[in-house]
């Protein structure tokens, strides 16, 4: 009854809105790769992540006052007078942190699997265009809470423009609507955060994701998967998104979600990267912090900005920096997408690249001195390296042949080529057949045997207790009354006690 | 799977263990708990007679003290409330700050935030380091923060302390502080009244840590049940792929 009722209803939408078609072209007959790693879901994430943002965002907007007397206050009213306002504020302060995580991850995962070489050029664009949308409202938002970091960091990161040449110092105030930042900047700031870039950022993420779907998802073996189709004309190693990878999406965001609890719940403050310690304290125009340092997913790049001497070639660089992220698609020019059949030389400048970008963004949180400087340099040079070699070192690559079929989501070691694949294999046989990983395993199984054994005499324990307790209310023998007329009134016997 | 959410777990733990150890150096860490109500309480006491003369809590309201700490309204009164101030106030100090600056040169500072700014350890080896300063308009100095404009409030509890100089390089410079007059409290006294007023403190900075902390166990719980139902549910689904 109700099933066909429900039946109607959706025939009688369908007939005015495309549903079952978008329901079917998006998830139930789209059809992905099988073998996605762990690396293929920090695109779910971030969407997980952007709902996060907005929701807490709308609620916090409710209470926060974007005025230069009263912003820090409302903060902290929030923190305190409203209910579970702690709660929305962490959640949404982390969720800023494990936004970049997880956008990093992502573009990590384009990088290291080619995922935007042809056809997927468009989609690597409209990426690049919500990271960097995703920068502007960071940088914005960070601003909001009105803090001496917030403030002192929004005047060094606007003061940048002013070294432009000719029109720098009027576009510098141009943006702060102010000679320095103040309550017109904050106002804007807020505008901009809440409303404009929100809806620039949803907008793009629509466009994101259509255009994947045009082109469908890269996999980690690089290949086209709709290459070979079986009879029925669905390609052979492709699986409908729905139900597959909706309900494998779950169990990740299900473990994401719990090292974000914890983050929200235990460390809040992220060992003070996440929210610094000098925010703490109201913006005081009057009063220059030491020691100014963007949050921590900005470090690399202001990193590079210090390590350049002048003013303009550094800002220059910063953005080159990632303006060079968009080119990507066409300073590759090694045919092959996935690490996994490249040649050496992408390994070691990929390599290079990573160990550049983290020592970027540890050295970023430092204080300038000397050594430092030098390293930024050096992680610099290892940065643009990365980039402009590529048209050079990605021609002369000696690619892997590339297979038929996809293979392993990770490929066991004993599948990896290369001598450091072998040798760290030939490692791995000789630990395990030594006799300390012997006793060491037989020793984890007892332990294993005995936290077994105790979390199941703990719960034994406790389910007995709660039966007991159980017992002695006068609820539980009340139903239980209930239930036995009731069960005597169908004519079955009751439950024996 | 398993590998890997133990590696996050193992990832998170080490990440929350860093932190800002360096701007921390040269401080005397203390242990804190903001559970000891009893601390929190004592350390309330020692602020209203000795801090709330000057600094406000700005952020703080009686209300939400009188709350957390589950004391009565008379009681309350009695030890923290100044002059007329209603139970919803927050607690701010008589001194207004254009006084303040006429006595210290500057406006004594709000102190609702100071330990999340400064953190627990600065304002514990701050206030016991003090020491004698001839130089200095209130004759003392401060071993953590050189030149304050603070006087030493709590030297009748602490006593009087001078510093112990020795050459490095040429220069002199303190390495260490002397107590040459005991006040009214031993010095294992003096520790614990510091520490309490600094678990006030720390409790007032985010008094939501009271509920947050018990809370976040349940909810890590719950996402364990979750993670545990998500895998079944995609086991289930993935089984017929192979």
């Amino acid at each position: 009854m109700a099933n066909d009722k429900g039946k109607a209803l959706l025939a009688w939408l369908d007939e005015r809105l495309p549903v079952i078609a978008f329901w079917e072209s998006q998830l139930t007959k789209y059809y992905v790769p099988k073998n996605f790693n762990l690396l293929y879901f920090f695109g779910s994430l971030a969407l997980v992540v952007l709902v996060n943002q907005i929701v807490t965002g709308i609620f916090l907007a409710m209470h926060y006052k974007p005025d230069a007397l009263l912003a820090f206050d409302s903060v902290e009213y929030i923190m305190r007078d409203v209910q579970w306002g702690w709660l929305l504020r962490y959640m949404h302060s982390v969720g800023a942190s494990m936004f970049f995580i997880v956008i990093y991850l992502h573009m990590f995962r384009g990088i290291f699997y080619g995922s935007f070489k042809q056809p997927r050029e468009l989609l690597w664009l409209f990426g690049m265009v919500i990271f960097l949308l995703l920068m502007a409202e960071a940088f914005m938002g960070y601003l909001l809470p009105w803090g001496q970091m917030s403030y002192w960091g929004a005047q060094v990161i606007i003061s940048l423009f002013g070294a432009i040449p000719l029109v720098g110092e009027d576009l510098a105030t141009w943006i702060r609507g102010d000679f320095v930042v103040a309550d017109a900047t904050l106002n804007r700031f807020f505008a901009l955060h809440v409303i404009a870039v929100p809806l620039a950022i949803l907008m793009l993420v629509v466009l994101h994701l259509v255009a994947l779907r045009t082109v469908g998802s890269n996999n980690p073996d690089g290949i086209d998967i709709k290459k070979l189709k079986g009879a029925d004309g669905i390609p052979l190693d492709g699986i409908p998104f729905h139900p597959y990878y909706t309900v494998k999406d779950l169990v990740v965001v299900g473990i994401f979600l719990f090292v974000f609890a914890f983050m929200v719940f235990y460390n809040p403050e992220g060992g003070g990267y996440f929210l610094e310690p000098p925010n703490f304290e109201p913006a005081n125009p009057l009063k220059t912090p030491e020691h100014i340092q963007p949050v921590w997913y900005f470090t690399p790049f202001y990193s590079i900005l210090r390590a350049i001497p002048s003013k303009l070639g550094g800002v220059l660089a910063m953005g080159l920096a990632i303006v060079l992220l968009f080119f990507l698609p066409w300073l590759d020019r090694c045919p092959v997408r996935s690490v996994r059949y490249r040649g050496m030389e992408f390994k070691i400048a990929l390599a290079v690249f990573i160990v550049s970008f983290i020592g970027l963004g540890v050295l970023g949180g430092q204080p300038v001195t000397p050594g430092n400087t030098f390293w930024a340099r050096v992680f610099s040079l290892g940065y643009f390296g990365f980039f402009v070699l590529m048209p050079w070192y990605s021609q002369r690559e000696v690619t892997l042949p590339l297979p038929e079929r996809l293979r392993a989501p990770v490929l066991p070691l004993e599948e990896r080529d290369g001598w450091f694949w072998q040798n760290l294999t030939r490692l791995w046989h000789t630990i395990r057949e030594s006799e300390a990983y012997r006793s060491g395993r037989v020793w984890l199984e007892q332990k294993q045997a005995q936290l077994q054994a105790w979390l199941c005499r703990t719960l034994c324990t406790v389910w007995a207790q709660v039966r007991e307790r159980l017992a002695n209310s006068n609820y539980y023998q009340t139903f239980m009354t209930w239930l036995k007329t009731v069960q005597g009134k169908n004519g079955s016997t009751p439950p024996s006690p | 799977m398993k590998n890997l959410t133990a590696f996050l777990i193992l990832c998170l733990a080490l990440f929350s263990a860093g932190g800002h150890a360096s701007e921390t150096a040269g401080l005397s860490s203390v242990k804190i708990d903001v559970f000891d109500l009893d601390a929190i309480q004592r350390g309330a006491g020692v602020y209203a007679n000795y801090c709330a003369g000057c600094h406000s809590l700005g952020q703080m309201r009686y209300s939400r003290i009188q709350k957390d700490l589950d004391l009565s309204e008379a009681g309350m009164r009695k030890t923290f409330m100044l002059g007329d101030a209603k139970l919803h106030d927050s607690l701010k100090t008589a001194l207004s700050p254009a006084d303040g600056e006429t006595m210290f040169g500057v406006a004594p500072p709000d102190l609702s935030l100071v330990a999340r700014s400064r953190g627990g350890d600065w304002v514990y080896s701050y206030l016991k380091g003090f020491y004698v300063d001839p130089s200095r308009p209130l004759g003392v100095n401060n071993r953590v923060a050189e030149n304050i404009a603070m006087p030493n409030v709590l030297w009748g509890l602490q006593g009087i302390q001078e510093p112990v100089r020795s050459e490095l390089h040429g220069e002199s410079v303190i390495t260490g502080l002397k107590l040459v007059k005991p006040g009214s409290q031993s010095v294992s006294e003096f520790d614990q009244t510091v520490r309490d007023l600094v678990t006030f403190l720390a409790y007032v900075a985010e008094p939501s840590q009271l509920q947050r902390l018990p809370l976040g166990k349940y909810v890590l719980f719950f996402l364990l049940i979750l993670i545990v139902v998500f895998r079944r549910l995609k086991k289930e689904y993935w089984k017929e792929l192979h």
